[in-house]
């Protein structure tokens, strides 16, 4: 099916003007973030304790992330005590190739999936279609995407950049090529499309004896694990297969179950904008351990997953690497593997609202894409050295991060290191000459002073000049005066207003 | 060979993470690293449960659901009531659901009359697709965001009852409702497979706009015992 | 108390204009301002563009030039918010241990709005402007200074003026200092809703407490012969009866006469 990837995709000032050259997409984003935005203004208005909750959702990442070996371990002793098993992964490839085996060893040709970065960023269902294995995303935004041979362009709503006549379109093209057609005569209201995808997917779940999942958290004192969602695709797949296979970040660990009291508050408000999600479904390995917790268990309930029980009979935990121990050792770029992927920094982003998820080439898009995806990746590529810069640094997203990050922080950091890493070239590239010489101008007033005045005169014989701005400056500053008239130097600077006027 | 790499990994990666945690002493301790609990973890002063029923009355149907609040003795028609306006006949009610709150179900000339499927043996996937809905019991509930928690203890069966079927109706009483998510998770065990289900299961996946109703019940209906 | 003026480099060289409303105003209240000459730039331009090394010697001069007095004042909530947030943090990254010193000795960094509103604690400082008028809250004083509400608490008690709200107030402008370079496409979409919000509003000037971001909305303003003209805060809460400045840029106010 999905073909589509990342890799190639152009730096971000290219990729941005083409989609700013979208119209479609420009309304499409506009609308969606606008309203997404209001909701979790409301839906966070309501808590009289939010700042106190973010405090401490990212006091408990910070300390799960300073002792994040210790946490995995305990996880891992939790779930396997439960009756789960844990898979470690270094990489991308090496993830995907654990769940290729494991899916191959159930002798199945096709899968469920909920929804899952994780297995975005690793590429997955590429590799799972290498092996014939057929992953059917379940997701209803993923499905559109899937369809649509289209890549995702935001955490939550993978396809935020369709608006509901193209949906119709892709779902009347191509759901029959996959199962169950779309009705004929599909309207194009959200109610009818999600008719549709329930049809299409149903038989899917009922026939599933395989699925893939992420993890929203992962307690390490329980070995429990947790999916968020509003759909029911995820308590599909997480209940009807036999084999149960998570994908998750090694920083998806949370220390105890108290913990989910705060993000459990958290996310569905920073994310959907909801009180809470429709539905999270929490389970503890396979149920066949013998359980840590105190509650009131009874026959009926706790136990093993057997035909259509209460889940998967097998159940793999995939624990993945994927440059995360790199971001962990930057104690400033750490603080992305806060993140849990709510999506509240698009919506408020003045740039991801205009140019769409797609322009960031990456899984992770917005601006915490911007931080974490050239962390994850390395940073060598020119597009993961443009993602630090497709920020005003207008602090829109700190703002209404619900774990604190301070993105504009990092940003700036990792332009730092860019910058730093540059150092080393033995021809510097001409923003750095640039610098160093208005270092050395700014570093002494009498240099200042003197280049006011030369930038005075210089103003005066600019071309094109008009009453209060140059209309057309040269060389790299021409990036201004395409769309804005330009200041030119005042003809005498305050300071020499003020040595005239006060001495 | 595939044993063999795993370790390989495990141990590379607690080998990554440890050499990236560089800056951190080697005597920190976790709880050396302060988690401020400073939120609110229990009911406002002077709440009391009856305004705690209200409230998650009133934030469930917020999200779509159809709520009711009931006196003890009129549940058994209560529950008659919602499933013959559902048009509901035939229903799962999984084992240890109050044998009282079925007694409508069984009075001849309430209505339709309605065919109840015990989960014993347990109906297959396939069949609970064709039935009209279920009818449980919740674990706990929590009022500030209209949640109800089921655990698969007595009356709530396993996952897949309120899934698979299109309609489900849950009953909770009155005393098991707490004010937030703190006091929810402390009252409920990890170890157990938890369903928090808050509303009927929606999606805002396209333009954002809220539709209730995808894969799992695309009606829930609730009935408070007061 | 000594009250020293940081003019900020982009005003001191494209809108001295500002500058001057800055001392006029704060001597109208009182205040005695002095400005000291060995300042330039607070290196935020260098620092945000990743060029840490480069931003030292601006560090260093900033603390040199501000040491001994009782405050300062600045016409910009992004230079502020540049000296308060992140002086310590070159600083120490230099690892300077002097710098660090220094920098910590430094006198308190005012954004002006908040300097009036908080410190001297007045919002009619008797301005008259007969204007409309639409106010612009720059990022770094809404979201890294915090001045909230004291920018339009100032100007709500200026006489003659019709001040007006703009829509999306909050999202930026699209400046970003290099941005509006490395990013000029999203920088100019950015700007042009900025724009269409402010026109929308019917005002003749748009204030905000930043240069940088005037002359990014400027710029496009000028360009699309909009009709707005840009005007510092200070240049709004200077205007009396008798004093009139018509223009961020032009440079030269206007006595009337009597």
């Amino acid at each position: 099916m999905s073909g589509a990837t990342f890799l190639g995709m152009p730096s971000f000032p290219g990729a941005a003007k083409d989609a700013l050259a979208d119209t479609q997409l420009r309304r499409n984003l506009a609308h969606a973030t606008a309203t997404i935005r209001g909701k979790r203004t409301d839906a966070v208005g309501e808590l009289d304790d939010w700042q106190e909750l973010r405090e401490a959702g990212r006091a408990i990442k910070e300390r799960t992330l300073r002792h994040l070996d210790r946490y995995l371990l305990q996880l891992e002793e939790r779930v396997t005590a439960a009756g789960g098993r844990v898979h470690w992964a270094r990489d991308a490839e090496e993830a995907s190739r654990i769940v290729v085996d494991l899916v191959r060893s159930t002798g199945e040709r096709e899968l469920v999936k909920v929804k899952s970065m994780a297995t975005q960023e690793i590429g997955l269902n590429e590799a799972l279609a290498e092996a014939g294995i057929a992953a059917y995303e379940t997701d209803l935004a993923e499905l559109i995407v899937q369809l649509g041979e289209d890549l995702p362009s935001h955490l939550l709503v993978p396809a935020i950049h369709r608006n509901r006549a193209e949906i119709r379109e892709i779902f009347l093209r191509a759901m029959g090529e996959h199962g169950a057609a779309a009705p004929d005569g599909l309207g194009d209201a959200p109610a009818e499309l999600a008719e549709a995808a329930r049809r299409h997917l149903r038989e899917k779940f009922l026939r599933a004896k395989v699925a893939v999942s992420g993890a929203n958290f992962l307690v390490a004192d329980t070995g429990t694990a947790v999916v968020v969602e509003s759909e029911g695709n995820g308590r599909m797949c997480l209940t009807l297969p036999e084999t149960l296979i998570s994908v998750a970040g090694i920083e998806k660990v949370v220390p105890t179950w108290q913990d989910l009291e705060v993000f459990l508050q958290l996310l569905p408000r920073s994310s959907t904008g909801e009180r809470m999600n429709p539905y999270t479904s929490t389970w503890t390995g396979t149920g066949t351990g013998t359980g840590t917790g105190t509650g009131t268990g009874t026959e009926t309930g706790s136990g093993a997953g057997a035909d259509g029980g209460e889940g998967p009979r097998a159940f793999h935990l995939v624990l993945l690497d994927g440059g995360r121990s790199d971001t962990l050792a930057d104690p400033v770029g750490r603080q992305a593997l806060n993140c849990i992927r709510c999506s509240a920094c698009l919506n408020v982003c003045p740039v991801y609202e205009r140019v769409g998820g797609h322009a960031y080439g990456s899984v992770y898009p917005g601006p915490i894409g911007a931080i974490l995806s050239p962390q994850l990746r390395g940073g060598a590529t020119e597009s993961d050295r443009s993602l630090p810069y497709a920020s005003t640094l207008c602090g829109a997203c700190y703002e209404v991060c619900p774990v604190k990050i301070n993105i504009p922080d990092v940003l700036v950091h990792l332009r730092a290191r860019m910058v730093d890493g540059g150092r080393r070239r033995p021809v510097p590239k001409p923003e750095r000459l640039a610098m160093a010489a208005a270092s050395w101008v700014l570093a002494e007033p009498s240099r200042l002073a003197a280049a006011q005045r030369a930038g005075a005169l210089a103003g005066r014989l600019l071309p094109g000049r008009r009453g209060r701005g140059a209309s057309r400056l040269p060389g790299p500053l021409s990036a201004w005066t395409d769309a804005r008239d330009a200041p030119v130097p005042a003809e005498e600077s305050f300071r020499a207003w003020w040595r005239r006027t006060r001495r | 060979m595939r044993e063999a790499a795993m370790s390989e990994a495990r141990a590379e990666v607690l080998h990554r993470i440890r050499r990236a945690l560089a800056d951190v002493p080697d005597d920190e301790r976790p709880q050396d690293v302060p988690v401020a609990r400073d939120y609110s973890r229990s009911a406002p002063p002077g709440a009391d449960p009856a305004q705690a029923a209200k409230l998650l009355a009133e934030r469930l149907a917020d999200y779509g659901a159809a709520v009711r609040l009931v006196p003890e003795d009129a549940v058994a028609r209560a529950v008659a009531d919602a499933l013959a306006a559902r048009g509901a006949a035939r229903v799962v009610v999984p084992g240890g659901f109050p044998r009282e709150w079925q007694a409508g179900l069984t009075t001849e000339g309430t209505g339709t009359p309605v065919r109840i499927l015990s989960d014993d043996p347990r109906v297959p996937v396939s069949e609970l697709d064709r039935t009209d809905g279920t009818v449980t019991t919740a674990a706990t509930a929590i009022a500030e965001t209209g949640t109800l928690v089921l655990d698969g203890g007595p009356g709530q069966g396993r996952r897949a009852l309120t899934l698979v079927p299109d309609y489900h109706l849950c009953l909770v009483r009155a005393g098991q409702v707490v004010f937030g998510v703190p006091e929810a998770l402390a009252r409920l065990d990890p170890a157990r497979p938890l369903t928090f289900v808050s509303g009927p299961s929606a999606t805002s996946d396209i333009e954002l706009e809220r539709v209730e109703g995808v894969h799992g019940p695309r009606t829930l209906e609730v009935i408070v015992i007061v | 108390m000594r009250i020293a003026l940081f003019i900020t480099c982009l005003a001191d060289t494209l809108a001295p204009a500002t500058g001057r409303a800055v001392v006029r105003l704060l001597e109208r209240l009182g205040c005695e301002v002095e400005f000291p000459q060995s300042q330039t730039c607070c290196g935020q331009m260098h620092f945000n563009t990743g060029y840490r090394r480069e931003c030292v010697p601006l560090v260093r001069r900033f603390a040199d030039a501000f040491t001994g007095y009782d405050a300062v004042v600045t016409p910009s909530g992004s230079c502020a918010a540049m000296v308060r947030e992140y002086h310590g943090q070159v600083a120490g990254t230099a690892g300077d241990a002097r710098l660090s010193a220094a920098v910590s000795a430094a006198p308190p960094v005012y954004e002006l709005s908040e300097f009036l509103v908080r410190v001297l604690q007045v919002t009619d400082v008797g301005a008259y402007f007969p204007h409309r008028v639409t106010y612009h809250p720059t990022c770094h004083s809404l979201r890294v200074l915090g001045v909230g509400d004291a920018p339009a608490a100032l100007l709500r008690a200026v006489r003659g003026i019709d001040l007006v709200e703009l829509p999306a107030a909050d999202q930026c402008c699209g400046f970003g200092g290099t941005f509006a370079l490395k990013n000029a496409d999203t920088s100019v979409a950015m700007c042009a809703d900025k724009v269409r919000h402010v026109t929308g509003t019917g005002a003749e000037v748009l204030c905000a407490g930043d240069n940088s971001c005037l002359t990014h909305i400027g710029g496009m303003l000028s360009r699309l012969r909009a009709g707005v003209r840009t005007m510092h805060l200070a240049e709004i809460l200077a205007s009396t009866e008798a004093y009139d400045v018509p223009s961020t840029h032009d440079g030269a106010e206007r006595v009337k006469s009597p």
